[in-house]
């Protein structure tokens, strides 16, 4: 347990040293919103679908939380490129329990910014329909933050440079992100997205947060709980048996 | 009492291998000089011993444990010093070690006590505060030095621990490990390109080519193995005069296609 405890602390005082990624990591996602959320507010409204920005903040909190946490697996990467992976990997502690204090380390810093974004949100108009139920939006923050951190430990042990994670990145995070229903609506999409956005595993995300915090929800809560609790298991078992066979 | 033992450990990478056959013992508290040119299998052996690479063929033991079978046990029974730094520059010098010694399972009370002892020993004591980021080469070797340490570990393993430091710094990262040898019987296992540290330090010396074992003893019975006045000559005429670079590029290829 204290070698976890550790690993996790180590990730946060990173986090909290590199005051150049808390500022780029959470400017995107408020860019996101404010310009989505002034830009297409006006044109929501009209077609009678109510506020933008309240429909709209939990899916920019998800991609908050959906960057950060896939972008700690490259922690892996880096830590390879930089030799600290190699004093980890010599030290007696099981395979498991390191990325389990690694993804519990990247899931805590992405649920950190997930909640900054919420609050920054809520000076520009958003508001949670029920206080109550913010906690339960917190743990299922933490859920789909988990489920990626794993997926980027995942990855990068499968991976030794950089480059190759970028491309993943650019050719997994995207279409996540954008056909996952966290910008818009799926009700009224063709079917084809909404059949892509039903295999997204992000869309029950963003469908538990946005009931969570605004009480509309497409899928209900017992299915996103399940998606997204076998997910994170069945992916935390394979980032665990890949980065067990990580040799240097 | 041998202390390590391999015995015809093989590692191949597709058709090229990198380490053919070794066999090789080294005693309880000895100071153990592992030489070869660049891409001759040193790092590779190593690397088999301290449980990051699993071998093709061959057998191992480091105080007693397989390092494949019981990785577990045979990691707490060394520390190591890598070629290149492997701290973790975004934390201070005191949270590097504190990292390590919670990871190796020394107690909260006795790690401590423990840290303070370490960083006493390489001078780093005033520093212990200070971001790794803003340490020299050489500060970062002695911070590793007592890192490897920590847990107080039978067998200390050091890949060219000197490596790019000044004469200054060198002798004092000796000093430590001869103080260390002496004083808690600790096996010291090294390689390095600087020939007078061997002459100077060391008890026993394999010499390692191609990846296969060419010498072995003291440095006086290389010398006279090879009739020749010093280490240095004694060396060239074990493994001779052709530069390497080619090879060692050529392993760290099958490495990478490997991986992929």
């Amino acid at each position: 347990m204290r070698a976890i405890y550790i690993m996790w602390l180590r990730q946060l005082k990173r986090y909290y040293r590199s005051k150049a990624r808390i500022v780029g990591s959470i400017g995107q996602p408020l860019l996101f919103l404010v310009a989505l959320g002034f830009g297409f507010g006006p044109t929501f409204e009209k077609a009678g679908q109510g506020s933008y920005i309240q429909f709209l903040t939990p899916g920019i909190i998800v991609m908050s939380i959906l960057f950060t946490a896939l972008f700690s697996g490259i922690e892996i990467i880096w830590d390879r490129q930089f030799g600290f992976l190699k004093e980890t990997l010599v030290a007696p502690v099981s395979r498991f329990e390191i990325v389990i204090g690694k993804t519990l380390g990247g899931a805590t810093v992405a649920v950190f910014q997930g909640i900054i974004v919420m609050f920054a949100a809520m000076i520009i108009g958003f508001s949670p329909v029920s206080l109550g139920m913010v906690p339960f939006a917190i743990f299922f923050m933490f859920l789909i933050a988990i489920l990626f951190a794993a997926l980027g430990t995942a990855i990068a042990s499968l991976l030794d440079d950089m480059q190759g994670f970028q491309l993943i990145m650019n050719f997994l995070v995207m279409p996540i992100f954008f056909l996952s229903g966290a910008i818009f609506p799926l009700e009224d999409t063709p079917e084809f997205i909404q059949v892509i956005a039903s295999i997204n595993p992000l869309s029950y995300g963003v469908d538990a947060l946005r009931g969570t915090l605004t009480g509309i929800t497409l899928y209900g809560y017992s299915t996103d709980l399940l998606v997204l609790g076998v997910l994170t298991a069945v992916v935390w078992a394979i980032g665990s048996y890949l980065f067990s066979r990580i040799q240097v | 009492m041998n202390i390590i033992e391999a015995k015809n450990l093989t590692k191949k990478y597709n058709s090229l291998v990198a380490v053919d056959n070794v066999s090789f013992s080294v005693k309880k508290g000895e100071i153990f000089a592992f030489l070869g040119p660049n891409g001759a299998g040193k790092s590779t052996t190593i690397k088999m011993l301290t449980t990051v690479l699993r071998p093709t063929s061959g057998s191992m033991e480091i105080n007693g444990f397989d390092p494949e079978k019981d990785a577990h046990e045979a990691r707490k029974s060394f520390g190591i010093v890598f070629q290149d730094s492997s701290l973790d520059d975004r934390l201070t010098a005191y949270e590097n070690l504190k990292y390590h010694g919670v990871l190796y399972g020394v107690p909260r009370d006795l790690l401590k006590k423990r840290i303070k002892e370490m960083l006493d020993f390489v001078d780093l004591w005033d520093r212990r505060k200070d971001i790794v980021k803003k340490f020299s080469g050489g500060m970062k070797r002695r911070l590793e030095v007592a890192r490897g340490l920590l847990h107080h570990p039978a067998i200390f393993f050091l890949d060219e621990p000197t490596l790019g430091l000044d004469p200054q710094t060198r002798n004092y990262i000796w000093k430590y490990i001869k103080t260390l040898n002496k004083e808690k019987d600790i096996t010291i296992f090294f390689t390095t390109h600087y020939m007078e540290e061997v002459e100077q330090h060391a008890d026993r010396v394999a010499v390692i080519d191609h990846g296969k074992i060419v010498a072995g003893g003291s440095v006086d019975e290389l010398k006279e193995q090879t009739s020749k006045e010093s280490l240095e000559e004694a060396f060239i005429e074990l493994t001779g005069r052709d530069i390497r670079d080619q090879e060692a590029d050529g392993v760290e290829q099958m490495r990478q296609g490997m991986r992929h």
